[in-house]
């Protein structure tokens, strides 16, 4: 990773060294040393993120219930049988691929467009970095509260600045309504994680070589054509990098949402993290709630690997 | 966006006219990221500046029209919101002073020795990106419960503790990395142990990474939600979180200042810790997380 290596590994190994290359034996028996610095955060890893994992898959294929001494049954693939046949779960299964895709994609559209801004000798640039850094600092909650205030139907400046140039007559309740509270609660997404995609996408960008670009000039290319032919490709392994990134975090995505509608209304913004907390720690269903956790995680997976592997292809 | 020479090779005054105009384009545009970024905090600071009879009025301005700093005295009077504050505070601190003990000595043996250990290590700090909270909430409330600890601020710094532990570890040994192992083997070449040569010659070097790490430590604590919304059901051990989304109840648009006054003021730390690490962000960690 870093180019200053401590000096037992800026020497290769000897080829005849005796326990495999990378143990390099060092004063003091690294190995054991090496487990005993490790140790203290070894336990809490392995206790409470590794055995929960493992845990997490086999309760998946159990009856578990939230009581204290409730009996356990293994139960196979049954909880998985239900989920096929479960409409509330491909409900919000959809409405989180809905919300996962359209967030990623409109994150990487409007951060794009910002960086590319950001890497012009533009006035003012000092300030939109600014304020792009703050949605990012903001704690969840806190975005959620606040956009809460603008999306008031009566104490919200959105609908107040919507009458005042005319653009509606009465009140929407953007987080009550069947048909608005899904792209309401997108654009708030998009607020929240659009400067992280931003500011990757402007290293990326100040890492494309200049000569590209002018040389691209000098023959006469167009902004456009420049952009697509000259920088697009030179930001190809970032741009796969931090859209894949998103997808897995939007598709995560609980705090936000939680605070915004709860899933309401009628559940049209319940993403699948909220509809397995309910099952979960509403209505006691561990064993049903796992299952959708192993099934959710397998979707993001098998999403994760179409895509990567074809953006591999093309880079080819 | 670079839409500056849209004209290709036209006539110079064409050129020049085509670039003015793509100027314009991109300050129209920069304009409305601007409004986009902006509106949202500009309305929470009015609203915070609001009083409780403006906020009943059915035509809410932009600006305050009697700007008032009752709402955050408000909030300060608020028992359940000054009480949820201080053990997010508690919480934070633990953990982050936790997190950085445990990842110290793990960073000083993944940055300075070389064992199958760090590509472990290294894998987990990559898995741990993209975790599937979904699948282990349930395995560490029942494990928490089992161990006693749920309703309890000391399990949720056991979960806070683990799930920043990853990134913390990550960049510590980035830090150690940093510290030229000379010096260690001078002070060795010295006589000073190897106890000794940590203490005196590696710490006082490692001072400004270790601020970072107890920062992003305590900043993820205070800004936690979904753990704590888990493990603390008892109103009395809530963190602030917790305690801002259930503040409006039912009296609603009345408390909506105080809750803004607030939720600006839980914001500060998160501020401070981004100001403190933007330039690093921008130069160090954002271009080594691009290019691994």
């Amino acid at each position: 990773m870093s180019s200053t290596t401590a000096p037992p590994r800026a020497e290769p190994p000897p080829p005849a060294a005796p326990r495999g290359p990378g143990r390099r034996p060092r004063a003091g028996r690294p190995d054991r040393s090496v487990l005993g610095l490790m140790l203290p955060a070894l336990v809490p890893v392995v206790l409470f993120s590794v055995a929960p994992l493992v845990y997490g898959v086999y309760l998946a294929f159990t009856d578990a219930r939230s009581g204290r001494n409730v009996d356990v049954a293994f139960v196979g693939p049954r909880n998985f049988a239900d989920l096929l046949s479960d409409g509330d779960f491909w409900a919000s299964f959809q409405i989180g691929l809905v919300w996962a895709v359209s967030v990623t994609v409109l994150q990487l559209a409007a951060g794009m467009g910002l960086a590319l801004l950001l890497n012009q000798d533009l006035r003012l640039r000092w300030l939109a970095r600014t304020l792009a850094m703050v949605p990012w600092a903001m704690p969840p909650v806190i975005v959620g509260l606040m956009w809460r205030l603008v999306y008031h139907p009566d104490a919200g400046i959105l609908n107040a600045t919507l009458r005042d140039i005319g653009l509606v007559s009465g009140d929407i309740d953007w987080l009550n309504d069947f048909s608005v509270a899904l792209p309401a609660i997108i654009v708030v997404g998009v607020w929240t994680g659009m400067p992280q995609t931003t500011i990757v996408l402007l290293a990326g960008l100040q890492g494309v070589p200049r000569e590209l670009r002018e040389a691209a000039e000098v023959d006469g290319a167009g902004a456009w054509r420049r952009f697509r032919s000259v920088t697009l490709p030179q930001l190809r392994p970032v741009i796969t990098t931090i859209t894949s990134l998103n997808f897995v975090w939007n598709m995560n995505e609980f705090a936000l949402v939680w605070v915004l509608t709860q899933g309401g209304p009628g559940g049209r913004t319940r993403l699948p993290m909220l509809y397995a907390y309910e099952e979960a720690f509403r209505y006691g269903f561990f064993g049903y709630a796992a299952a959708m956790g192993v099934a959710i995680v397998a979707v993001v997976l098998t999403v994760l690997a179409v895509y990567l592997r074809r953006q591999l292809k093309e880079m080819r | 966006m670079t839409g500056a020479s849209r004209g290709g090779r036209g006539s110079a005054a064409g050129r020049r006219a085509g670039r003015t105009a793509g100027r314009a384009l991109q300050y129209l545009a920069l304009a409305g990221y601007l409004v986009f970024l902006g509106f949202p905090l500009v309305w929470l600071a009015s609203t915070a500046l609001k009083t409780s009879r403006e906020m009943a009025r059915l035509d809410p301005t932009w600006i305050p029209l009697e700007p008032t700093l009752a709402n955050f005295a408000a909030a300060f009077g608020e028992q359940d919101l000054v009480g949820a504050a201080q053990r997010s505070l508690v919480v934070a601190l633990a953990s982050a002073v936790l997190v950085v003990l445990i990842a110290l000595p793990a960073a000083y043996a993944l940055a300075r020795f070389r064992s199958r250990l760090n590509r472990v290590a290294l894998g987990w700090v990559l898995v741990s990106q993209v975790f599937p909270f979904i699948l282990i909430i349930i395995p560490v409330f029942m494990i928490l419960r089992t161990m006693g600890l749920v309703n309890t601020l000391a399990g949720l710094v056991v979960v806070h503790v683990t799930f920043c532990l990853p990134f913390v570890l990550w960049m510590l040994q980035g830090y150690v990395r940093g510290v030229p192992p000379v010096l260690e083997e001078a002070a060795a070449v010295d006589g000073a142990g190897r106890w000794r040569t940590v203490v005196s010659v590696v710490a006082p070097l490692l001072a400004p990474g270790v601020v970072a790490a107890l920062m992003f430590g305590f900043i993820s604590s205070w800004n936690e939600f979904l753990f704590a919304l888990i493990l603390l059901k008892d109103p009395q051990v809530q963190t602030l979180p917790l305690a801002l989304v259930r503040f409006t109840g039912p009296e609603g648009v009345v408390r909506l200042g105080p809750l803004a006054a607030a939720s600006l003021l839980a914001t500060i730390p998160s501020l401070v810790f981004f100001t403190f690490i933007q330039g690093r962000l921008k130069g160090g960690m954002v271009s080594g997380a691009v290019k691994g």
